[in-house]
């Protein structure tokens, strides 16, 4: 108790304008800034991944395993922002047992268990069958165990089960892009489903999510590419690269015409909240909207992607381009899930007032643990490249 | 345990066939969610709160509000906390009164200091105020309620009798119901960690007696009552007024009644 009005008392002075007592308590923090973010990175990983395989991309063969273990990696970790959140954690297996159905949340973990068990694990699994079965008869000790009860215990090479496995990878693609659309666009139904608050109110949200959520996918992966590759003394492919940059390219045209045609719709609509909004957009969230989410995160990278395929630039200065392009991007996307999240949150529904919103740094809700949260898939994703290695050199020919 | 002394009188290939059969029932309660329907469960339950005498489906409660008649003393406030152990602290509240002050020029000001709970202070300033009165606000208790809607668990729920009720020990804290109420009337409770709001006075109004704040209102500006008796006050009173509800194009269908409300009010 004594914590709370430490935390609450300051924020009363914050108040401009008149907001319902009730709402001084901002009640989705970080955490949930983190939720939509990691998710994004998930669904975002797994289409690019989906590129290989369904649309038959074959610059992008060499992401294409380092995809799917982001979107794993990521995957993990994105049910733990949430469960930190609930006041009552030990009580969230209620959501599986006695589910309300015509509540958006309650599908979370059908939506999660489905995405994590139906697709990534079946399509890893799969993809990676025949190398587990290779790597555990030529290893030894620890390793070999890990990669035999990783296969399944399973130990058919024949030219008919390779052709199963493949076939397998192709029909789970083919299921997971609407499963990825799913697990995203279902992120934004939460949000854009709440009629009660017109911020968050929208028809398109579930859809600039899931853009967002390529946007921000892409650029982790082309990420993680560009740090792994040299630091495993390897030459970066740049024609994967130049492919990689050209879809960030048209995801992020689609992603900014999306939500420059909400804004456009919200401006020339001019609905009752207009005015609060504009006074929350041009006020507290300006610099992390109009600077950050816009300007540094959308139209530079943009900008100076477009630059790096007109002028035909030297390899080494695309590389640097694409590089700070992606970390910008990620910035970006970051902010565009604090500006819903937060921002969301920032006007009172009198629509005649807004509040603060204030970080801790201890504590479930504070900024170290999320900062743990975001660390956490990149250790895991560091196993997971020890475990299963993506090189195209670690695939094992059948012998 | 329980479950284990209810298989000691069965016989060995009995007590495996009562184990299977749980098992098998447990494992389809994960694979067919829903099936118990989380809002049908209140209906069912419903009588551990309830008298014998008390039949919810004769009732169907709601509250009308005479803002000509609010003077602004926070003794609901006040009345609310006490009976509803609701925190002393100005960030929660079940109900609160609300200040609009409406000047010459058209400029609107609003005001809650402390939710009025220490009443209101009279305004001297050299604003020309035309226009000046307060609103008691508390939960709707809608009947196409968007906070039931949405939570994940259905513990929150809609009486028989037309009452938006938390079950605390179902609630888990996601604060989706917060999200979802257009008028800012929940809260986490900061030591239960569950979602809280207005019940009506539900545990008074099932023993025949009247919530807090109405209880509490010296100029009766609250009237409650029962919507489905013709003759009871809240009727007469929504048939004697031009009755307004806040926020009527969300279509959430408030049970709360205002008479006399300000276009201003939202």
């Amino acid at each position: 108790m004594e914590e709370i009005i430490q935390h609450l008392t300051p924020l009363l002075k914050e108040v401009s304008g008149y907001i319902f007592p009730n709402e001084i308590e901002l009640h989705w923090g970080l955490l949930i800034v983190l939720y939509p973010y990691l998710t994004g990175l998930v669904a975002g990983a797994f289409i690019l991944a989906s590129l290989v395989k369904v649309f038959n991309v074959k610059e992008l063969q060499p992401t294409y395993r380092m995809s799917l273990l982001t979107a794993l990696a990521f995957l993990i970790v994105a049910p733990l922002p949430l469960l930190g959140h609930l006041g009552h954690p030990e009580k969230s297996f209620e959501i599986f047992l006695t589910p309300n159905t015509s509540s958006a949340m309650a599908m979370f973990g059908f939506v999660y268990a489905w995405y994590l068990m139906a697709v990534l694990l079946l399509e890893i699994w799969f993809d990676y069958r025949k190398d587990l079965i290779m790597w555990s008869r030529k290893e030894k000790g620890l390793m070999k165990w890990i990669h035999k009860i990783l296969s399944l215990f399973s130990s058919d090479t024949s030219e008919k089960a390779l052709h199963f496995d493949k076939k397998s990878v192709k029909v789970i693609t083919i299921i997971g892009i609407p499963s990825a659309f799913l697990l995203h666009g279902y992120v934004g139904f939460i949000f854009g489903s709440v009629k009660a608050n017109p911020f968050w109110s929208s028809v398109l949200m579930p859809i600039v999510f899931l853009f967002s959520a390529i946007v921000s996918g892409i650029a982790l992966v082309l990420l993680i590419y560009m740090i792994v590759t040299p630091m495993r003394r390897k030459p970066i492919d740049m024609m994967c690269l130049n492919k990689l940059a050209s879809y960030l390219f048209y995801v992020m045209i689609i992603d900014f015409s999306l939500e420059t045609l909400d804004f456009i719709h919200r401006v020339y609509e001019s609905e009752e909240s207009i005015h609060i909004i504009s006074e929350l957009v041009s006020g507290k969230l300006f610099v992390s909207l109009v600077v950050i989410q816009v300007l540094i995160g959308m139209l530079i990278p943009l900008g100076s992607i477009a630059a790096a395929k007109l002028f035909k630039l030297p390899d080494e200065l695309k590389k640097l381009i694409y590089f700070v392009a992606a970390i910008l991007v990620q910035m970006g996307i970051f902010s565009t899930r604090w500006n819903v999240v937060i921002g969301g949150q920032l006007f009172s529904k009198s629509f005649r007032g807004l509040t603060t919103y204030k970080m801790t740094f201890f504590g479930l809700e504070g900024f170290l643990f999320s900062f743990i949260l975001l660390i956490m898939p990149i250790v895991i994703l560091y196993i997971l490249f020890k475990i299963l290695p993506p090189w195209d050199e670690a695939r094992q020919p059948v012998s | 345990m329980s479950i284990l002394k209810s298989y000691q009188h069965l016989n060995q290939p009995q007590k495996r066939r009562a184990f299977v059969k749980t098992f098998l029932l447990s494992v389809a309660a994960i694979v067919f969610p829903g099936r118990s329907g989380s809002q049908e469960k209140p209906k069912k339950n419903s009588k551990w709160i309830l008298d014998d005498d008390y039949d919810a489906t004769e009732h169907r409660w709601g509250m009308g509000i005479d803002i000509n008649n609010c003077i602004g003393c926070g003794r609901c406030v006040a009345a609310c906390k006490d009976e509803n152990n609701v925190p002393k602290l100005p960030f929660f509240f079940r109900t609160w009164v609300e200040r609009y002050e409406i000047e010459a020029n058209g400029q609107v000001s609003v005001s809650s200091p402390n939710g009025g709970y220490d009443s209101f202070k009279p305004e001297i300033s050299d604003k020309q105020t035309i226009r000046s009165f307060f609103v008691p606000k508390l939960c709707n208790h809608c009947d196409n309620p968007p906070c039931v809607q949405v939570c994940p668990v259905g513990a929150t729920f809609k009486t028989v009798d037309g009452v938006i009720l938390v079950d605390k020990d179902y609630c888990i804290g996601c604060r989706y119901c917060i999200q979802a109420c257009p008028y800012g009337a929940r809260f986490l409770h900061p030591e239960t960690r569950t979602a809280e709001k207005c019940t009506f006075c539900y545990h008074r109004v099932v023993k025949g007696m009247s919530p807090a704040c109405v209880e509490n209102c010296p100029t009766q500006a609250r009237i409650f009552g029962d919507l489905k008796k013709t003759a009871s006050p809240l009727v007469r009173f929504t048939r004697m007024h031009n009755i307004n509800v806040l926020k009527q194009n969300l279509n959430t269908e408030p049970k709360v009644y205002y008479a006399n409300l300000d276009m201003e009010v939202s």
